[in-house]
């Protein structure tokens, strides 16, 4: 591992062994619980760190290459053809595109496996919105704003907490508070009011989605050099609960603890949606049972054949004609050289570098998380509230699960619940460690017992866990990454390569990614000489 | 026992005899109450009191029988078995009737259960006489002892039967007696262990007495919540039937010639009174239209407004879309029932699909002269989505140019913020309405709103022989008093669930 910056030496991994001992006590010797256990294709990837492949035996031009069917790839592809440019590929190493958006599939329901809701996008998002009105999503306007069709949009209850041993809506509990936690929750909430108001001269949002349409104030960039909590310290916001809301929301956005994302960042989050929706809408966000995977699903299946799956660009050169990019093709053992006009690298930065031969440098880290699809006989209850899409305990060392079946006509019967959790409390390369290393059993016993502490009326329901494994989910926004090394790396970018991802701008988010996405392919579409009208 | 007596103790005996015969009465009046219990119990779940009454009793006194002969295998220590036999019948009879409702719905075989318990305790209390006699023979000589014992065994009976229908049941309801007298039981106990001269040997006991006593008054305490959890002991009716489908709980009780049917608790209907409810939602809709041949009911699956649709000789096919097969075949099965809903469901024009409605009319290609939309009130949010802006968008390309639907709205005066917030969510998806409303003695005031592709008009042709419906009192009902009168309320989502939430607080409210 010689490129990536964080080897852990040996005794850092002992400490991070013993630090995970800590965090997840693991009970003794139980009946264990059936399922499967995935992730990003390990081996493929680890095969493109060692550069373990053939030279190309032969060679096809194609004058855009797109290297990467996440969410970005995927965007670029869809705004070269929204240009009427159809004369691209795109490749993806793993056998089906849509990257951390994808979903899986079982007996009972259709599920995520990362990402799994977009929330209705901001006013400046108009490229986005333009996406997903194609896509059947924003169904008409009405008084001026998007009507988003309510079957997509997240059905009533959207969330509960399970605090004190109750479930409560929402996401803050509102009872058994003290009166510094009512004084700290209401001052927090007012300051966000004011920055999710807050609008520069040129009428730009002090705190926009996609970051990019942001203001940038010297005192609000300033954010973005102190942590989250260095931020909240000063202001002498200390509330148990306020805190350990707000480690919720950094771990779900960033997988990562506030006291390691950056001010800027963890105020984004509360203080950058403005969703913009006819109906009251605009809180809400979409869903699917299968998480984002169905709008990768869309974006792919526009794009066609243009797709490429289970290729992997290995290696990325300029020369006198463009570029060339080398690509291993895992189902016929053989590589071929791709030469293009331009070519947009859609993948996480250490990739990236890798096609091009330049050291990764080490502001780039990553947030491991793991997943899990529950399958159960029952959908949970619970003390209080009524089952929502999202729940989430506030005694847990989980983010929670979401329900698939939530949009779906009925509620009864058997379903999936997508458990959710960022290995946040270790150093990211010691996590990534672990998520490897320790059995498929105990992590299934790990999750197992998460969910039983919340809801203990599944005992005796649960049929399967399927883990799947996260090494790299998210660039982590720490203090510095978003409004230094982020822009200096878009700086870097040089034609025929672009880059598109959202590494480039740190949060990791559909919203950013499909930016950047749209982005590189306008840049790409200007560098061959393709009359478009921008969607930035 | 060698402690020579003093005046302390010689008191203490007096009181030891005393509350010995004191106990006689409480032993023989907690007999008898959980006798009549256990009788009262059979008669509500299992139907017929008559049999349940004979049988229980006949099994609780030859379980005493059985009771008084095996005391005499008891040799020695009377006074310790007494009490202990007391802490038992305590926790059995204590917790017989809460434990006879929260186990029906889940056992197989209730019989068993039932006559096992009675025949226990019924053992345990012809066991406690002889033993008292016993005991009681060292203070009293022979015939003082039997008639001193048997006297209040007797008038411990008589006060038993007359508390219990004049006070008990009324007032504390079933769960409640039997606690109750579960701690009189304990309680009797427990002043034995007092007034018995100190020895450790009782300790285990007291620890016992204590134990039930905590259990029988924790039970106390939370009866309501027994109570809503065996939702049996709620209907205070007779069982007919009760089955639990994957997706409700179907209870029928019946009380004379009055039938009703439950769902998750809920009164559907009340065979006394649901003419006038099913009356009032078909034949307002069906009479708007001209040629009512194709009807679409949702919901509905006991067959009952179908009946009312089949009055009218033009109808051709019925599509009757209810989620539970459940109930449609208890209702197309059931010689009881299907007298009530006058065969409709085995109709050779009707055809019945059980599934999802929203599911349902999402991929259904068919269009309907008649729509009646007959669904559960909007409790929670599987059923609520049945009255979103949504499904209503999906409904309206199934009615056919110049049809109708109606769609029953919950109470107008009880909830009417509910109630209009259907109208206003049926007019948001494109139907012009005309809601409406009438008395049913067992729901109360109840609307219903009519939604046609044009205005459905005041006028509607009736049929003759309505018991309920003639053509004044479908105008009447046309007419909203200021209490139930139209108020501003939002559009009902899937993502907002206004009505779920303005149902609940309405009612709530109504129910205090």
């Amino acid at each position: 591992m010689k490129a990536d910056p964080e080897t852990p030496n040996r005794r850092s991994v002992l400490k991070g062994g013993m630090a995970a001992a800590t965090a997840f006590a693991l009970p003794g010797c139980e009946t264990p619980t059936a399922g499967n256990s995935g992730g990003a294709d390990m081996a493929l990837g680890h095969r493109l760190r060692d550069g373990a492949f053939p030279e190309p035996v032969r060679e096809e031009c194609v004058p855009i290459l797109i290297a990467g069917g996440g969410v970005a790839g995927l965007t670029a592809g869809w705004r070269l053809r929204e240009a009427g440019y159809d004369d691209f590929r795109l490749i993806e190493m793993e056998r089906q595109p849509g990257g951390n958006a994808r979903g899986g599939r079982n007996a009972v329901s259709a599920y995520p496996l990362g990402a799994h809701y977009l929330p209705i996008p901001n006013q400046e998002a108009r490229g986005l919105r333009h996406m997903l009105r194609q896509l059947g999503m924003i169904v008409g306007d009405s008084d001026g704003k998007p009507v988003y069709d309510p079957l997509q949009l997240c059905a009533d209850l959207q969330e509960r907490v399970l605090w004190q041993g109750k479930w409560q809506e929402g996401l803050v509990p509102k009872t058994g508070l003290s009166p510094k936690d009512k004084v700290d929750l209401a001052a927090f909430d007012r300051a966000m009011v004011d920055f999710s108001r807050r609008r520069d001269a040129k009428g730009r949002p002090a705190f926009a989605i996609p970051i990019a349409y942001s203001a940038q104030d010297a005192d609000l960039l300033a954010l973005d050099r102190i942590s989250f909590a260095q931020w909240l310290d000063k202001q002498g916001w200390t509330s148990p609960v306020l805190r350990a809301h707000v480690r919720y929301a950094c771990r779900d956005d960033y997988g990562t603890e506030p006291a390691e994302v950056s001010a800027w960042a963890g105020i984004h989050y509360f203080a950058g949606r403005r969703g913009f929706a006819a109906d009251g809408a605009g809180d809400n966000e979409l869903t699917w049972p299968e998480g984002n995977g169905r709008l990768t699903r869309l974006l792919a299946e526009r794009l066609g054949d243009r797709v490429v799956t289970g290729q992997v660009a290995y290696r990325a050169r300029a020369d006198a004609d463009g570029a060339s990019v080398d690509v291993f093709d895992a189902a016929r053992g053989t590589s071929i050289r791709y030469r293009a006009d331009a070519v947009i690298l859609a993948t996480p930065h250490f990739i990236a570098s890798r096609l091009l031969g330049e050291k990764a440098d080490a502001d780039h880290s990553y947030a491991p998380w793991l997943i899990a699809n529950v399958t159960v006989d029952r959908a949970p209850a619970g003390k209080g509230s009524a089952l929502a899409w999202d729940n989430v305990s506030a005694s847990s060392a989980s983010l929670g699960y979401v329900v698939a079946t939530h949009q779906s006509a009925s509620r009864e019967g058997p379903t999936v619940l997508t458990w959710y959790m960022a290995l946040s409390d270790m150093p990211p390369a010691h996590a990534r460690r672990l998520l490897v290393e320790r059995s498929d059993a105990d992590w299934r016993r790990l999750v197992r017992d998460d969910l039983l502490g919340m809801n203990p009326d599944l005992d005796g329901a649960i049929r399967s866990i399927d883990l799947w494994k996260w090494g790299h989910a998210m660039i982590r926004p720490t203090p510095g990454f978003l409004w230094q090394v982020a822009p200096a790396q878009r700086a870097a970018i040089r034609p025929p390569f672009f880059r598109a991802h959202s590494d480039l701008t740190g949060l990791s988010l559909f919203e950013e990614a499909h930016y950047q996405g749209m982005a590189a392919a306008e840049a790409a579409l200007s560098l061959i000489g393709h009359a478009h009208e921008t969607l930035l | 026992m060698a402690d020579t007596p003093s005046v302390p103790t010689e008191r203490r005996r007096t009181a030891l005899v005393g509350l010995l015969l004191a106990s006689v009465f409480a032993v023989a009046t907690c007999g008898l109450i959980y006798e009549l219990l256990a009788g009262t119990i059979a008669s509500y779940l299992l139907g017929d009191s008559v049999t349940q009454f004979s049988t229980i009793i006949g099994t609780y006194l030859f379980a005493m029988g059985v009771g008084s002969w095996c005391s005499r295998y008891v040799k020695r220590d009377e006074l310790r078995l007494f009490i202990r036999v007391e802490i038992l019948v305590a926790l059995l009879g204590g917790w017989s009737a809460a434990g006879l409702f929260l186990l029906f719905p889940l056992v197989e075989q209730f019989r068993p259960i039932l006559y096992g318990l009675v025949f226990i305790i019924g053992f345990l209390v012809g066991l406690e006489i002889p033993l008292l006699m016993r005991i009681l023979r060292d203070r009293f000589d022979f015939n003082e002892t039997v008639s001193n014992v048997l006297t209040f065994d007797y008038v411990g009976a008589l006060a038993a039967s007359l508390l219990f229908p004049l006070l008990l049941v009324p007032h504390l309801g079933l769960i409640r007696t039997g606690l109750m007298f579960g701690l009189l039981n304990v309680g009797v106990a427990l002043l034995l262990l007092l007034l018995v001269p100190a020895r450790a040997s009782l300790m285990r006991e007291r620890i016992l007495a204590l134990a039930v006593m905590a259990s029988l008054i924790a039970g106390f305490l939370l009866a309501d919540r027994i109570q809503r959890w065996s939702e049996i002991a709620a209907y205070g009716e007779r069982v007919i039937y009760a089955t639990s489908s994957p997706y409700q709980r179907l209870v029928l009780t019946r009380h004379d010639e009055d039938i009703r049917l439950y769902l998750n608790g809920n009164l559907q209907f009340s065979s006394r009174d649901e003419y006038r409810y099913h009356e009032a939602l078909v034949h307002p809709a069906v009479g708007r239209v001209a040629r009512p041949e194709h009807v679409l009911i949702l919901g509905g699956g006991d067959g009952l407004a179908a009946r009312e649709v089949f009055r009218h000789p033009q109808v051709r096919s019925v599509t009757l879309v209810d989620l539970d097969p459940a109930m449609t075949s208890l209702f197309s099965q059931t010689g009881l029932l299907r007298s009530l809903n006058g065969d409709a469901l085995t109709d050779r024009r009707m055809h019945v699909v059980n599934a999802d409605a929203f599911r349902w009319v999402r991929e259904t290609k068919a269009r309907f002269d008649v729509i009646i939309v007959d669904f559960p009130d909007p409790v929670d949010f599987s059923v609520g989505k049945l009255y979103t802006e949504s499904f209503y968008r999906m409904l309206r390309p199934h009615l056919a140019p110049g049809g109708m639907a109606v769609i029953q709205s919950t109470s107008p005066l009880v909830a009417p913020a509910a109630f209009w917030t259907v109208a206003r969510t049926l007019e948001a998806s494109g139907f012009q309405t005309r809601p409406y409303h009438v008395y049913v003695p067992s729901f109360g005031e109840w609307g219903f709103i009519l939604a046609g592709l044009v205005d459905p008009g005041t006028t509607t042709r009736l049929l003759p022989h309505n018991r309920f419906l003639s053509d004044a009192t479908a105008r009447q009902a046309l007419v909203f008093p200021p209490d139930m009168a139209r108020r501003p309320v939002p559009v009902n989502r899937l993502d907002n669930q206004a009505l779920v939430r303005s149902f609940a607080e309405e009612w709530a409210r109504y129910e205090g």
